[in-house]
């Protein structure tokens, strides 16, 4: 008897290693073993001539950071796209989910339609963008329209990276949107009901009931909006053809850790180590935010 | 009071159509221009309906590029074995996290946990350079073997299993199945509805993916589509009905899709939202 448990037992662990075999391939070969490679090449310059050949370099790749000044034209460029992108596009998500969860009619209509960039890519977005960007584009005839000043956002330094959050902000508040909607549904009525009572108008009501029901779900977005837009490439990338340009002004960090890695020779030690920095960032920031949500709900 | 309530339903639906306005318009515009004529996109004109419709930027974006078939068949075969590969590999991972127990399966679980916090940035360049030892540089495999499980949906497989009834695989057992037979023939047909959810993600993810495509594949014949319409915007800069064009081609794949998939797509978001 024992041992037909045994065997059962036996049989188990090895369907359970079949299973997990793929995962365990790719975790194995593409994510744990590259990070502990992407290490080792943080602390040594890389050059691609023919083979691949190291050389310890000791911390200079991480030092080099605060000599460089395109470094931190791109985490300054990073920082002011994360401040304003994060907040807003949050505060957009949440005031239409609330608006889409009122019971008016038609909210199927406006939800597939809210819906669209979210399935559409961002090359095609950015591209879309650039076309009504144009000098003589569409957003620059509503501009001259309404009588405000129009720019040239493509090339113009003061607007270029400004041009990239609005896209930006237009493109993922939908699908934060959604989120919010699926949490907005577990908001007991009664509440509103208390509040109707005691004579709260729908204002009051969003304030004071929807905003702080919401808190747990309004952490998650904050950090998944942390997380997307410091890694902001894509966009940029496509705006300026690579380069971060007009005047490094739509630099962003993972832009510049794709120049060092592929586009200049020898740097790509450099390029690792920056992505470990940024990770780092990414990490703190997360964890921050995650005490401070904790901390204002004990309250 | 019924007049306040009827001017609050007011400004509510002000809000949603002006939204709905603000998201249609690029959509609006991008459609318009890739039927217009090279002459009206010149001239600059704002009007949404093309003064002579024209499908012929349609027809010039396959001519003019001769790759363009090329790149829309790679970024679907991409997406399509890539989403294959993930639904059948997420599940069995998912199923054996749930379901079976073997040495090393909780630091397993965790490590994928902690996957889903490391950024991609991170494995960029060591996996540039171990693809091109492997020589899967301007290869499919070389997107699609990195990217064939996603530790998101193991998860959300996992949390799937675990609330599967164990009386179906029981009965199933009873009959002689083995397990593995019964993984792909019955328990696998069960979970449809969580496929689906996972399905439209990863598709997409692999569809509208950019930086990998850039970095892997660097010979032209190898381009997917967002990085084929990255260069043929240099090359066609001031042709906007062109560029527009093909944009439309590259997006209507997802709409589609979207349009079956529509009740999983929510519920899909909201997972990934309630973990």
């Amino acid at each position: 008897m024992k041992r037909t448990i045994s065997a059962k037992k036996w049989r188990e662990i090895g369907q359970g290693y079949f299973f997990m075999s793929p995962t365990i391939f790719v975790l194995l070969l593409f994510i744990l073993g590259p990070i502990l490679y992407a290490i080792f090449l943080s602390f040594h310059k890389v050059e691609l001539l023919g083979g691949t050949s190291y050389q310890f370099v000791g911390l200079d790749n991480y030092s080099r950071v605060f000599d460089d000044e395109r470094a931190k034209i791109a985490v300054w460029n990073t920082f002011k796209y994360v401040i304003i992108v994060v907040p807003t596009q949050t505060f957009l998500a949440i005031v239409l989910a609330a608006t889409l969860n009122a019971g008016l009619k038609g909210e199927k209509f406006f939800r597939i339609v809210y819906f669209l960039p979210t399935l559409t890519s961002s090359a095609v977005l950015t591209l879309i963008f650039m076309w009504m960007y144009n000098k003589e584009g569409l957003v620059n005839f509503m501009l001259d329209t309404l009588g405000l000043p129009t720019y040239n956002f493509l090339g113009d330094p003061q607007v270029a990276l400004a041009a990239i959050m609005v896209m930006n902000i237009w493109s993922t508040a939908p699908f934060f949107m959604v989120i919010y909607l699926a949490a907005l549904q577990g908001i007991p009525d009664s509440l509103y009901e208390a509040a109707e009572l005691d004579g709260a108008g729908p204002i009051k009501k969003f304030w004071y009931i929807t905003v702080p029901q919401l808190r747990p779900i309004t952490s998650f977005v904050f950090i998944m909006g942390l997380i997307g837009t410091f890694q902001l490439f894509d966009q940029s990338y496509i705006f300026s053809a690579g380069s971060g340009g007009p005047d490094n002004s739509t630099l962003t960090v993972v832009l510049l850790i794709y120049q060092y890695a592929f586009k200049s020779m020898g740097t790509m030690g450099y390029a690792a180590a920056l992505a470990f920095l940024l990770a780092i960032v990414i990490l703190i920031a997360t964890l921050l935010q995650r005490k401070f949500s904790k901390e204002e709900s004990l309250y | 009071m019924k007049k306040s309530m009827s001017i609050g339903k007011m400004i509510l639906y002000a809000i949603l159509i002006l939204y709905a306005v603000v998201t249609l318009i690029p959509f609006l515009w991008a459609l318009s221009s890739s039927f217009k004529t090279l002459g009206e996109i010149v001239n600059g004109g704002i009007s949404f309906i093309p003064k002579e419709f024209t499908f012929d930027n349609y027809k010039q974006i396959f001519i003019r590029e001769e790759l363009f078939t090329r790149w829309l068949f790679n970024s679907a075969f991409i997406a399509v074995v890539g989403t294959a590969l993930n639904l059948i590999f997420n599940s069995m991972a998912g199923y054996a996290l749930a379901r079976l127990s073997f040495p090393g399966k909780k630091p397993l679980f965790i490590i994928i946990l902690a996957v889903l916090m490391i950024p991609m940035q991170v494995t960029l360049v060591p996996n540039y350079l171990i693809l091109k030892e492997f020589g899967w540089l301007n290869s499919y495999q070389g997107i699609i073997v990195p990217g064939m499980i996603n530790a998101t949906f193991i998860f959300m497989m996992r949390q799937f299993f675990i609330n599967f009834p164990k009386e179906v695989e029981e009965a199933a057992e009873i009959d002689g199945l083995t397990r593995i037979g019964l993984f792909f023939r019955i328990v696998l047909p069960l979970a449809v509805p969580a496929l689906s959810a996972q399905a439209i993600f990863v598709f997409m993810g692999f569809w509208n993916d950019f930086m990998r495509p850039l970095i892997i594949m660097t010979n032209a014949e190898m381009f997917t589509l967002p990085v084929g319409l990255n260069t043929f915007k240099g090359q066609y800069i001031s042709y906007w009905n062109y560029i527009m064009a093909a944009s439309m081609v590259f997006t209507l794949p997802v709409l589609i899709l979207y349009g079956f998939f529509n009740r999983y797509f929510i519920k899909g978001i909201s997972f990934t939202g309630g973990k």
